[in-house]
């Protein structure tokens, strides 16, 4: 019998920014061009790393690449985002990075200098997260084509024992952990850009969340149902995603979301919703409701986890949405982030 | 966060709200129109609506200035755009908002030179670095942001800086109340007046609302507590039946405004004697224009511009939104052929246009969907 053949739901005639930006565009392309041709008709929810099986063991397998400008920012550089961003994105997947390969676009008249910082750089956080470096392959583009360097990485994982995550496993009644307080990725490059007259003490929360991840995996085990980490598009977009994806709702308590007073501040400035801001190392759990106690107490006592929080939890209404119950007890609608982030005026 | 926090204290808030209901009765149907963008953001933001009495009814107004942008004016700007010696500056709202041929992030997808600014005075940096092309500001806004323009053409015209010029969108806020007022359909009560236009222009402006159309207005900080304190000052005003000025946001506005920023607007603004509004039409003596001295740093004066004028599409009804009779949800097009995602009015683009705002955060709550039902 023939398959048959995929339907293409994506007719924009061109690319836009707003495609790369990791909220509803690049939902839209994903979703209606990458996967029906290339996954086919059926697909199941499309999360943040490939299960594969290969010779009966089943690995965890992902692909990122890394194109932000500036190169270095307080607290990182694009080196370290490489490799975390790749170990990340297998974490939430359920399994610990075994090994990467590189791949480099480099434009031609990028100091060596500065390339040798972000391959050391590389070097550091692959070591720090226990992953190898297996492999690497490099291209060079004429002055002008690339922002100085592009960095696309390629991970395979092993999957941690007694974890099944899926947004289908979600139920009402669990609870929404996140690992500590978010917006700092994205502030600090928005800042880091030096378009704005604004300064803040303030660095890029990039790090391997794997340790967090597991010290949640070891505390609740089955109980936990779902993670990702909440890169482009932020808390709000994943969060939107696992709603559509699940069914359910998930509802936020706005007082209980960890946020720096620094990044408040210049959301509020700019305008923008801490939710849609970029993270670098923080992930998100949905957990049982029966362990979500103990997973919260385990990430507290892990390194690096001492202000995660249970920001909210699973409901069966409003279905497939995302709401938060503000201060004063009022609600608002969180959509996906809407093309990037763009500062108001007044 | 100093100067944020004490105006979100949830107690404070729970109180304003009981204050409000209060006030306001059950035998009575109150319509207050906050004629800021930046409130109608808030109420939304913070949930305030479901604080309030469902007796009090806020109107969303036509304070948001990417929304009164006629998309004529657009197509004229990015017009100038196409040239690849020149640089297209505009803010950050500014950059989905549909023209014919697209917004300028499309334009700037398509490989035009199309940068987002800050403030104005960014744009002149720009020109300051790019000697060899020219910047063209795309200047948007009420007397909130038409100050730093005027200051950012004193700082051009000092310097002989001649790649530069601005393209000047700015409308004034009060003649645009004046038409509301004047239209036949609305039945206000009275009015959130506009927090930050008033910092420059004061609260004198305001009066004859009070005086001649007996309507009561206090002028509002941004803040949740801020505005639930303005809904109850408009409230005791309407009790007492009285129509007076009142400044909430003193400590941000002066009653007499910001000389210097007036002084600097009267440099290098005068009247126009029309301009075309989107949804209000044509007001006279509604918006800003670059003097004589300055037309060299006039980009309509400099270039030659087409002066198009374009009607919105047909079934959109951003005119009836945005002078607040019809709410977001009842135009024909929300929700369905106009998103955030692929807006067909500007109403929907920037934030604080009340499509949007209605969009993100309010139109598929179940609560909202239970009271449009009762309604």
């Amino acid at each position: 019998m023939a398959t048959p053949a995929p339907k293409i739901k994506f007719r924009e005639p061109q690319i836009e920014m707003a495609h790369g930006a990791g909220g509803k565009a690049s939902r839209r392309l994903v979703e209606g061009l990458f996967a029906p041709i290339l996954f086919g008709a059926s697909h199941g929810p499309l999360g943040d790393a490939a299960h594969v099986q290969i010779n009966g063991t089943r690995i965890a397998m992902t692909t990122d690449s890394f194109v932000v400008s500036p190169l270095r920012f307080p607290g990182g550089s694009i080196g370290e985002l490489a490799i975390n961003g790749t170990v990340n994105d297998l974490a939430v997947s359920g399994a610990r990075a075994e090994a990467i390969v590189v791949t480099y676009v480099l434009e031609a008249g990028l100091p060596t200098e500065i390339l040798e910082a972000e391959v050391r750089a590389m070097a550091r956080a692959a070591e720090k997260a226990g992953v190898l470096i297996a492999g690497g392959d490099t291209k060079v583009v004429e002055h002008g084509k690339a922002d100085g360097m592009y960095i696309s990485t390629t991970g395979i994982g092993r999957l941690l024992f007694g974890v099944e995550i899926s947004p289908d496993s979600v139920r009402p009644g669990d609870k929404v952990l996140l690992s500590g307080p978010i917006g700092d990725h994205g502030i600090t490059i928005l800042l880091a850009r030096g378009e704005l007259d604004m300064q803040a003490d303030l660095s890029s929360d990039t790090r391997s969340v794997f340790p967090l991840v597991q010290a949640l995996v070891s505390s609740a085990g089955p109980g936990v149902r779902w993670m990702r980490d909440p890169t482009r598009g932020g808390v709000a977009t994943s969060l939107n995603e696992l709603a559509r994806d699940s069914g359910r709702g998930v509802v936020l308590f706005e007082e209980k979301i960890p946020i720096r007073d620094s990044v408040r501040g210049a959301c509020e400035l700019l305008g923008l919703d801490p939710l849609h801001i970029a993270n670098e190392g923080q992930f998100l759990a949905i957990v049982s409701a029966e362990h979500a106690n103990s997973a919260l107490q385990a990430l507290h006592t892990a390194p690096g986890g001492e202000a995660a929080a249970m920001i909210g939890e699973i409901r069966e209404q409003p279905s497939s949405m995302v709401s938060v119950t503000t201060l004063y007890g009022g609600t608002r609608l969180v959509d996906m982030l809407v093309g990037d982030p763009l500062p108001r005026i007044c | 966060m100093k100067y944020v926090d004490e105006f979100r204290t949830p107690e404070l808030i729970a109180k304003a709200g009981e204050e409000i209901r209060k006030l306001a009765g059950p035998n009575r149907h109150y319509r207050i129109m906050e004629v800021c963008g930046g409130h109608t953001h808030a109420i939304y933001r913070f949930g305030l609506k479901d604080l309030m009495p469902s007796n009090v009814e806020l109107i969303h107004g036509p304070g948001c200035p990417v929304c009164v942008l006629p998309m004529g004016r657009i197509d004229d700007g990015l017009s100038l755009a196409a040239d690849p010696s020149f640089i297209f500056a505009a803010f950050g709202d500014m950059m989905r908002v549909p023209g014919t041929h697209g917004s300028p992030l499309e334009y700037k997808a398509r490989g035009m030179d199309v940068r987002i600014v800050y403030s104005p005075a960014d744009a002149l940096k720009l020109a300051r670095n790019n000697p060899e092309k020219h910047v063209i500001f795309f200047a948007i806004g009420f007397e909130t942001t038409a100050p730093s323009t005027a200051l950012t053409l004193m700082r051009a015209k000092s310097e002989g800086l001649h790649n530069f010029s601005v393209f000047c969108n700015h409308v004034t806020i009060i003649p645009a109340i004046r038409a509301i007022l004047d239209s036949p359909d609305m039945r206000l009560d009275g009015f959130v007046g506009p927090g930050h236009v008033s910092t420059v222009i004061g609260c004198r402006p305001y009066h004859w609302i009070a005086q001649d159309a007996g309507k009561p207005v206090v002028v509002s900080g941004f803040e949740p507590l801020d505005i639930l304190q303005s809904i109850v000052m408009l409230l005791r005003q309407l009790r007492l039946g009285e129509a007076r000025v009142e400044n909430q946001y003193k400590r941000v506005v002066p009653w007499e405004g910001n000389r210097a920023a007036l002084r600097a607007m009267a440099e290098v603004f005068e009247l126009r004697p029309y301009f075309e509004w989107r949804g209000l039409g044509f007001i006279s003596q509604s918006a800003l224009k670059i003097r004589a001295s300055y037309t060299e740093w006039d980009s309509e004066q400099r270039f030659p511009v087409p002066g198009v004028r374009v009607t919105d599409p047909k079934a959109a009804q951003c005119g009836e939104v945005l002078k607040g009779v019809l709410k977001p949800a009842q135009c024909k097009l929300f929700g369905r052929e106009c998103t955030p995602e692929q807006p067909v009015g500007a109403l929907m683009v920037s934030s604080e246009g009340s499509c949007a705002a209605y969009y993100n955060y309010e139109h598929r709550k179940p609560v909202t969907i239970a009271n449009a039902a009762t309604a």
